[in-house]
Parts: structure tokens; C-alpha cells; sequence
């Protein structure tokens, strides 16, 4: 088994609520928004590890705390067996963010507009000190635009982003993630405001970046169709929680807890013949606050199977349920 | 045979700007059947959601209806006086179920309030019966009575969306136009307001226009399809020919760009190049910079629908 690139364990991120000051005179306890609560999980290198979930199941979260963007309340991230929640100084962390980038979800609101296509690129450079010359740094600006076929590079450098369509925008964001030739690469919902030719023009490109220059990702996401294509393992997350973690294909074909199946069951397909099908989604309620979640399996106010005395009262912890196949359930295998 | 609830013909539709005229909606050519769920389908800026304002008889300034006829119920409202589309046509022959649910409904009043408003002002209804309408529409979309009492803020995203398309129905129009109704959704609610959808499809006969970007959730609803690019119809017929036998190579790309749940795709295909600019559309076929296929012909004629088998469309010179 190839070492693990990332590595986290037992990460938790609770947020307080404010308390009022009536709360606070009264005595009453602080209360948290456990938004990750105790998730484990390896990415390898060269795969792209997705994170899959409904909004507020905490996968954004995760991938800010991936990024050190915030401090974890507990639970260790190590990139390359260093602990990187040690990490204290500006210097320490800085070399740390040379080798983690981030893609984000938004190309129209994640490049200064007053900066052309040049600038955009060039700033890493100059915060990290690399490249000595200015024609270093042009070199390096041009390569970075060649990988991700901006092509001719000349004719794009001295642009402003609004002068680019939304694709070639995503293609300049991830053009300043891989200018620093960094280890992984946090993507979160890179494709999901692209248009469905975009969308595929872009899950290309970062699969091909993957294959050819062994790029590593955390492909954060709500799509299970987009994962299926472009992850290598899925892990679904739940209120905090990961639930289900796998294979892509595994996931998709063989799902085991009721949230994924549920989950999978919502997925809309291209496929007419189901126009007069009413198929229903085999869950009740909505997601609860992230404030008050339930006790026992966070999933069984929702569950169609919840067993009383067990899902209610004791929580499940994520097991393999067969090789490389993780399920956090207490019916896995009997439902 | 069913009636035609919709019929539109020549339908043109252009954004005056200062830098000229944006031709969203440029010569469009369908009809609709009583019960029937017409799914439009494009990439942003293609004219699919001005289509669907121009349809409710308001364009979105600076747009204005240039040419064209639209027959709701064989009556013509292009030409039609503001005051009249309000009192007759907007909400109870036609009305619209808006993108973002979220923004749709005002915060400062009850949800009944907010539905009531329009029986009283179209109906002429006292306040009583109206409430008993709304709270039994409520339920018809699967939500408590009660939520008449509530404000916004107190109900989820999926629950505000329900609302929206109670109230869309209230006035019992013979079609609703479902613009991206369910795109700031979670995908478990997305299911879940699909399948009200078409529940209600089965027991109003609603006829609908549902409209998206996302070809997968439009077969999930639509008997027939129409593919719009750069302000035109390119390929319209029944969704099993749009899904199965795609002649526009335009559509054939899009679906081929769609990555597959329990399908492995080798490689998703994507088109080159951006969706024209509309002010100075490019010659002929529009779609031809971006086309594998071009030919001389597609750089100067514009090719018109023409019938490739029966009930199916294109417009492409290939075929």
C-alpha cells in the first residue's frame, strides 16, 4: 500500500454559539455547532479522495481546516507524517500552504479584478520567493498557463478576468493552484457553478493534471455523479460525521448505509422513461441543526430503518464492513 | 388529440442596450398540449429564462417583444395592455415558478398573507374563504396547513420552495412556467420537489415549461424537449428521441458532456470555444465556430427547423 499523503485523525471542529446575556447570567452552558466531529481518512498519492455531502454536512469545513485556513478544536492532519496542527510560526506555515492550494468553488469572485491574468499568477511567486528575474517568473507564469491549455499564453497574461469566459477563469485558478508545484490540492465544488460543457471541460483538465503530473486531490463536493467520474474513494458525510467511505465505484454501485442509498436514490439520471415513475427517496424529515444533534446514530431521526433501544440510544462507530469498504451503522449488512 | 394550451410563433425578443440590440429570443417556434411538461434546456445566456418572462408577457427591461405572436388558450397577449395582462392573463392563464426560492417570498409577512393576496385582488374573495383555498393548496403540495401562520424565515428551503409552487397554482392557470425551480436545492429536497412536480403533472394535468441547465433533472420531467443555443430552438421533439437520438450535433454534445452515475464514461466530451455573443451573432448557423461538422453552407445560410421524422426538429444542415 502506497503511503498515505494526507492523513487525518479524529479531527473535530466545534464553533460556539454566542450566548445571550440572559443565557450567560442564568448559568446556562455554552453550546457548539459541531460542525466535523471525529472524522478519519488517508489520501494517497496521485488519487483524488472526494468528499461528498448535503449542505452543512461539514465538508467545506473540513476542507478549511485541510487547508489550515482554520485551527481544529482536536484531532491531528498530517501531509507527509508532519503534524501539520503543530504548526505555529508565519515561516512553518507558509511553507505549508506552498504545498496545499486551494481551487475554489466561484471563478468570478476568487481572482482581484483589478489584476490581470499575469498578476493573478504572479503573486504566489512573490509571496513564496520563487523565481529571482522577472523572466523566471515569466517562464513559470507561461508553463503554468500551457498545463492548463491556456494557449497562446501571450495572447491571456495581459487580460483581465472579465475578459475570460467562466471556463477559462476555473483553468486560471487552477493554474495558480499548480504554479507552486504544490503536493495536493483542496478542490471545493470547482465545477458546480459551470455550465454543463464547462463542467466537463474542467473535470478533464484535472484528471489529465492528475494522470500526468501525479497532482493529488481533496475534491470536496454534493455530486455523486462528478465524484463517480473523477474520485478514486468517496467518503459521504453526514451532520459531521463520515458515514460511508470507499471505492468510488463501491459507493455508487454497492452502497451500504441508509444515507448514502438515500442519497444515490436522489440523484437524477438522463434517463426519460422515468418522467411518469414518482420514485421516492427513502428518507423522512430534513437535516437537523448542527446545534442539537441527535443522540445515538446522528441519522436515525431519518433512518426508515432505525431500530428503537439501539440507533436511538448508541452511537455507531465507522467500521470495515469489507475490505477498504467503511461503514458507520448498526445495521450494516442486515437492511 | 389534445388542444394546444400554448402556441408560439416567431416569437422575437431583443435587449436594447447601448452597444445594441441582445437577440435573446430570436424566432422561436412552438406549441404545448394540454397536460403536457415541455423541458427547455440550454448553457447560461442562451435566452432559455427570457423566453420564460417573455411567455408571462414580461420581458425584463431593456427587453422588448419585437416580433411574434403568443397564443395562451388561443388569445393572443403580444400587443396586449399591461393593465389587461395583469387582470386576465399574468397568474391565472399563465404564471411562473421563479429561480431561488430562497428570495421569492417577502420576510415580513406570513406565508398566508403573502398567498392570500392574489385571491382577494383577482378573485375578489373575502379573507376567510382565500386562507381556506391557500391551506388547502399548501396541503397539495405536501405541507402542514398551518404553514399559512408562519413567516419565511421559520420554514427550509425545500419548505419555501413548496410554497412558491402553491402559490403559483392558487389561480389554477392552465400553465406554469418552472424556471430552475429547484436549483439552490440539496439534492435529497431537489428529489423530492421533482417528484411534487409530477404528482401534480398527474392530478391538475398541469401543462408545464420547465426550464434548466441541468439535462438530467429535465428528463426526469419532460415529455418533450426543446434545446435552445444562442436565442434559438436548435432541436425540439419527444425526450426519448432528444435523449436517445440526439440529431443536433449540439445536443449530441451536451449529452455526451454529462458524467454518468451508474455509467463508466471513459472520457466526457466538452465543446470548444464559448457561446456566441448575441448583439453580432455570428452568420449563419449560429452554432457553426463551435461545430465539429461545419461546412461552407453553416457559415452562410441559417438553417431553419425542418421535421427529420415525425414530432422531432433540428436545425442543422447536416440532416
Amino acid at each position: 500500500m502506497a503511503k498515505a499523503i494526507l492523513k487525518v485523525e479524529n479531527l473535530k471542529k466545534y464553533f460556539p454559539i454566542k450566548r445571550g446575556l440572559i443565557a450567560g447570567l442564568r448559568g446556562e452552558p455554552h453550546r457548539f455547532v459541531r460542525a466535523v466531529d471525529g472524522i478519519n481518512f488517508e489520501v494517497h498519492k496521485q488519487e483524488v479522495f472526494a468528499l461528498v455531502g448535503e449542505s452543512g454536512c461539514g465538508k467545506t469545513t473540513t476542507g478549511k481546516l485541510v487547508m489550515k485556513l482554520l485551527e481544529p478544536t482536536d484531532g491531528k492532519i498530517y501531509l507527509e507524517g508532519q503534524d501539520v496542527t503543530e504548526l505555529r510560526t508565519q515561516e512553518e506555515i507558509k511553507a505549508y500552504r506552498r504545498k496545499v492550494q486551494m481551487v475554489f468553488q466561484d471563478p468570478f469572485s476568487s481572482m482581484n479584478p483589478r489584476f490581470r491574468i499575469y498578476d493573478v499568477l504572479e503573486e504566489p511567486l512573490l509571496i513564496h520567493g520563487i523565481g529571482e528575474t522577472k523572466a523566471e517568473r515569466e517562464e513559470l507564469i507561461y508553463k503554468a498557463l500551457e498545463m492548463v491549455k491556456i494557449v497562446p499564453p501571450e495572447d491571456y497574461v495581459g487580460r483581465h478576468p472579465h475578459m475570460l469566459s467562466g471556463g477559462q477563469r476555473q483553468r486560471v485558478a487552477i493554474a495558480r493552484a499548480l504554479i507552486l508545484n504544490p503536493t495536493f490540492i483542496v478542490a471545493d465544488e470547482p465545477v458546480s457553478m459551470l455550465d454543463v460543457s464547462i463542467r466537463a471541460e474542467i473535470l478533464e483538465l484535472m484528471k489529465e493534471l492528475k494522470e500526468k503530473m501525479g497532482v493529488t486531490y481533496l475534491y470536496i463536493t454534493h455530486d455523486l455523479s462528478t465524484a463517480r467520474y473523477f474520485a478514486d474513494y468517496i467518503a459521504v458525510m453526514y451532520l459531521g460525521r463520515i458515514v460511508e467511505m470507499g471505492p468510488a465505484k463501491v459507493i455508487i454501485d454497492n452502497p451500504i448505509h441508509p444515507y448514502t442509498r438515500a442519497l444515490l436514490a436522489a440523484v437524477p439520471e438522463p434517463i426519460p422513461e422515468r418522467r411518469n415513475i414518482i420514485k421516492e427517496v427513502p428518507i423522512k424529515g430534513e437535516v437537523p441543526n448542527a446545534a442539537n444533534i441527535p443522540p445515538g446514530c446522528r441519522f436515525h431521526p431519518r433512518c426508515l430503518y432505525m431500530e428503537r433501544g439501539l440507533c436511538d440510544m448508541k452511537h455507531p462507530q465507522l467500521v470495515e464492513y469489507e475490505h477498504n469498504h467503511w461503514v458507520e451503522c448498526w445495521l450494516a449488512g442486515k437492511i | 388529440m389534445a388542444k394546444n394550451v400554448l402556441e408560439v410563433k416567431d416569437l422575437k425578443m431583443y435587449y436594447f442596450t447601448s452597444r445594441g440590440a441582445v437577440r435573446a429570443v430570436d424566432n422561436i417556434t412552438f406549441e404545448l398540449k394540454k397536460g403536457e411538461v415541455l423541458g427547455l434546456a440550454g448553457e447560461s445566456g442562451c435566452g432559455k429564462s427570457s423566453l420564460g418572462f417573455t411567455l408571462m408577457g414580461m420581458p425584463t427591461p431593456p427587453g422588448k417583444i419585437v416580433g411574434g405572436s403568443i397564443k395562451i388558450d388561443g388569445r393572443e397577449i403580444v400587443g396586449l395592455p399591461e393593465d389587461v395582462l395583469r387582470r386576465e392573463i399574468r397568474w391565472q392563464k399563465i404564471s411562473m415558478i421563479f429561480q431561488g426560492a430562497m428570495n421569492a417570498l417577502n420576510p415580513v409577512y406570513t406565508v398566508g398573507y403573502q398567498m392570500i393576496e392574489p385571491l382577494i385582488y383577482h378573485k375578489g374573495m373575502e379573507k376567510e374563504e382565500a386562507l381556506d383555498k391557500a391551506m388547502r393548496y399548501l396541503e397539495l403540495v405536501g405541507l402542514a396547513p398551518e404553514i399559512v401562520y408562519r413567516y419565511p424565515h421559520e420554514l427550509s428551503g425545500g419548505m419555501k420552495q413548496r410554497v412558491v409552487i402553491a402559490t403559483a397554482l392558487l389561480l389554477e392557470p392552465e400553465l406554469v412556467i418552472a424556471d430552475e425551480p429547484t436549483t439552490a436545492l440539496d439534492v435529497v429536497v431537489q428529489a423530492q420537489i421533482i417528484n411534487l412536480m409530477k404528482k401534480l403533472k398527474k392530478e391538475l394535468g398541469l401543462s408545464m415549461i420547465f426550464i434548466t441547465h441541468d439535462l438530467s433533472i429535465l428528463a426526469e420531467v419532460s415529455d418533450r424537449v426543446a434545446i435552445m443555443y444562442a436565442g434559438k430552438i436548435v432541436e425540439i421533439g419527444d425526450s426519448e428521441k432528444i435523449y436517445y437520438e440526439p440529431a443536433h450535433p449540439y445536443t449530441q454534445k451536451l449529452l455526451a458532456a454529462i458524467p454518468r452515475l451508474h455509467e463508466d464514461v471513459e472520457k466526457l466530451e466538452f465543446i470548444p470555444g464559448q457561446p456566441p455573443n448575441l448583439i453580432r451573432p455570428p452568420t449563419g448557423c449560429r452554432f457553426h465556430p463551435r461545430c465539429p461538422y461545419a461546412m461552407q453552407q453553416c457559415k452562410e445560410q441559417i438553417p431553419e427547423l425542418k421535421e427529420i421524422e415525425k414530432d422531432h426538429y433540428a436545425a442543422c444542415w447536416l440532416l
